[in-house]
């Protein structure tokens, strides 16, 4: 109960960011006005609105297929019954990572064509790395203690992992799903070179035109989406996950 | 209530457990005892069948355990380990509820059960049930460790050096707490513990491993009286017989219907009274029956008068239920060479001398 005051060094610093950045962005805004590019911005207004919903279908349909397929895997490549080939099949995502993610949009391309359909197919691969790496992480620090206490009282495999393995897994889980939504958020403007929308519209337009207004009108909704999703997620993750298992309550 | 038959244990090369057989009787407290690596986890995780034997058979109720479900026979056994393992995610009273939720039963009656229990081990419901266990102290955790294995009422309840990690003041706490749940429950209970005081003050038998074999299963006094060999002679003390001192309750040492005189007595019958029984003191009671001082043959020798002018203060006194490691401690302590015996209420019973103590020690010796 007095968790909640003791704060976490985590907490404060992420505090801290989160005010460095609001005001970061208050000085932009002043800028923006004085200089005219606020008004040459609000030209776009509409494709700025209809834009920004796409970018955020992408953001969802991606992240959505990303967490119920990451954490399957995650629970997959977290049993212990696989022995060592866990841990190799865990290299291989992780040298996954490595691979530059616009390697991963053509190569989604060249197999699905334009549009959306490769532009969400490579956004969920993108943001599955975290996912599953976070969910083996998270099931691989529960104690083997607990683990041990539930098989001894009658658990069968199933109830453990539902009620034992994944709960405690959860802060970590959620952490994954963060970083990764936070990935996908500011990846989805290269969709755009692929055909798949969203406001890198207007960033890749504008920098094909010289026209930082038009740059502009992508590149803050971007950033503001980031900063508000990360917002977003971080709340359902302090609120969402159980007070026992919870480091930040 | 317990049958352990020829049970083996072979994990590839090494034999943990070694063709064990042994019985445990209904409501008993048997603590398997032995130096690590001695075979007496593994042979109690066999019973639950959390390892599975390679020889041997084992039986509760008369009952092959591996004629039940792994899972449904694990539900009917309580089970305490030493890391505690209490569910992070649940609160207190969830955790106590996890085996009753499985077996389906009603939920408010086991919250009920639930918060009985923590009573029992003098916890607060109202304040502890809905906590978790991250705010809660390491004992405290405990204590719901072993209050979560009682919790769907099983008969048989196996202890895996449950106390093992508790600090040694909160330990004895929670060993009694213990003993007072087991006397009002009578569980059967195996204990795991390799910690010789602990096993004699916990057991009603003691089983006694070494590199997987049963070497000695008997009572904890017979066990520190006659160790069956050197390897057990080392492993229970030195001072194994001071460790018996804590078996025997004052009651049953003590001698009964001792002479007394009260505070209106003659000097000359106190006299009379310590020279026909041969004693050099005598206690002084008061008119209900409670010690309320002595007198000394010595200090009486020539003086008149009754035995309230001449009485000296009792420096202490020892109750009947207590144990005689307790009251040879007290008589050390005040160089006292006897003891008052009392009981609840301080009416005397009886008196205690160190040399009966020496004798009753010997007697099983002696009888041989």
């Amino acid at each position: 109960m007095e968790g909640t005051r003791t704060a976490h060094p985590m907490a404060a610093l992420a505090t801290l960011w989160r005010l460095a950045l609001l005001g970061l962005v208050f000085v932009l805004g002043v800028w923006a006005n004085a200089s005219g590019t606020l008004s040459a911005m609000m030209l776009y207004r509409e494709d700025i609105s209809f834009l920004t919903l796409q970018h955020l279908e992408l953001v969802a349909i991606s992240g959505a297929i990303a967490i119920v397929t990451g954490i399957p895997i995650g629970i997959l490549l977290a049993r212990r019954s696989l022995g060592l080939f866990g841990p190799l099949l865990a290299q291989i995502i992780n040298l996954g990572t490595t691979i530059p993610t616009l390697a991963i949009l053509a190569l989604a391309m060249t197999v699905l064509g334009l549009g959306a359909p490769p532009a969400i197919f490579g956004l969920a691969v993108l943001t599955l790395l975290p996912i599953v790496l976070n969910t083996v992480a998270g099931l691989r620090a529960v104690p083997p203690a607990l683990v041990e206490a539930a098989r001894g009282m009658g658990m069968t495999n199933r109830q453990i992992l539902f009620q034992v393995e994944l709960p405690n897994a959860l802060f970590v889980i959620a952490a994954g799903i963060r970083t990764a939504l936070a990935i996908n958020v500011g990846t989805v403007p290269l969709a755009f070179l692929i055909g798949g929308g969203g406001l890198g519209e207007l960033i890749f337009t504008g920098i094909d035109l010289m026209d930082t207004g038009l740059l502009l009108a992508g590149a803050i909704p971007t950033a503001l989406l980031a900063v508000g999703v990360d917002l977003v997620v971080g709340q359902l993750q302090f609120w969402l996950v159980p007070r026992g298992v919870n480091p930040l309550r | 209530m317990i049958r352990l038959k020829n049970l083996t244990k072979i994990f590839g090369a090494t034999t943990a457990v070694d063709n064990v057989s042994m019985e445990v009787g209904a409501g008993e407290v048997c603590v398997l005892l032995g130096p690590s690596g001695c075979g007496k986890t593994t042979t109690m995780k066999m019973v639950n069948r959390l390892i599975e034997p390679s020889g041997g058979r084992i039986f509760i109720d008369g009952k092959d355990v591996t004629e039940v479900d792994a899972v449904q026979l694990r539900r009917s056994i309580g089970y305490v380990i030493q890391q505690i393992g209490l569910f992070p995610n649940k609160t207190v009273e969830d955790n106590i509820c996890v085996v009753p939720d499985m077996l389906g039963h009603d939920r408010k009656a086991s919250r009920k059960r639930a918060a009985e229990l923590l009573e029992m081990v003098n916890l607060e419901p109202a304040a502890y049930a809905r906590r978790y266990p991250k705010e809660l102290s390491g004992g405290q955790q405990q204590r719901i460790g072993v209050i979560r294995a009682l919790a769907a009422d099983p008969p048989v309840l196996l202890m895996d050096e449950p106390f093992g990690a508790i600090d040694p003041i909160n330990r004895e706490v929670i060993q009694d707490e213990f003993m007072k749940l087991q006397a009002a429950l009578k569980k059967t209970v195996i204990f795991v513990s390799h910690d010789i005081d602990e096993a004699v003050k916990m057991a009603s038998r003691i089983a006694i491993f070494k590199a997987g074999r049963l070497v000695q299963y008997d009572t904890p006094d017979n066990i520190l009286a006659h160790p069956i060999d050197s390897f057990v002679a080392d492993f229970v003390g030195a001072d194994r017989t001071l460790k018996r001192l804590r078996l025997i309750a004052v009651r049953d040492a003590m001698a009964e219907n001792p002479p007394r005189v009260t505070a209106q007595d003659a000097v000359e019958t106190a006299i009379a009274l310590m020279e026909s029984h041969g004693h050099i003191s005598v206690v002084m009671v008061g008119p209900q029956g409670r010690a309320r001082g002595f007198v000394r043959l010595e200090a009486l020798r020539g003086k008149k008068g009754v035995v309230g002018d001449h009485f000296e203060k009792l420096p202490s006194v020892i109750d009947i239920d207590d144990n005689l490691r307790n009251a040879v401690s007290r008589m050390f302590t005040n160089d006292q060479s006897w003891l008052a015996c009392v009981d609840a209420s301080g009416v005397y019973q009886g008196y205690i001398t160190q040399r009966g103590i020496t004798h009753l020690l010997g007697a099983t010796y002696r009888d041989r």
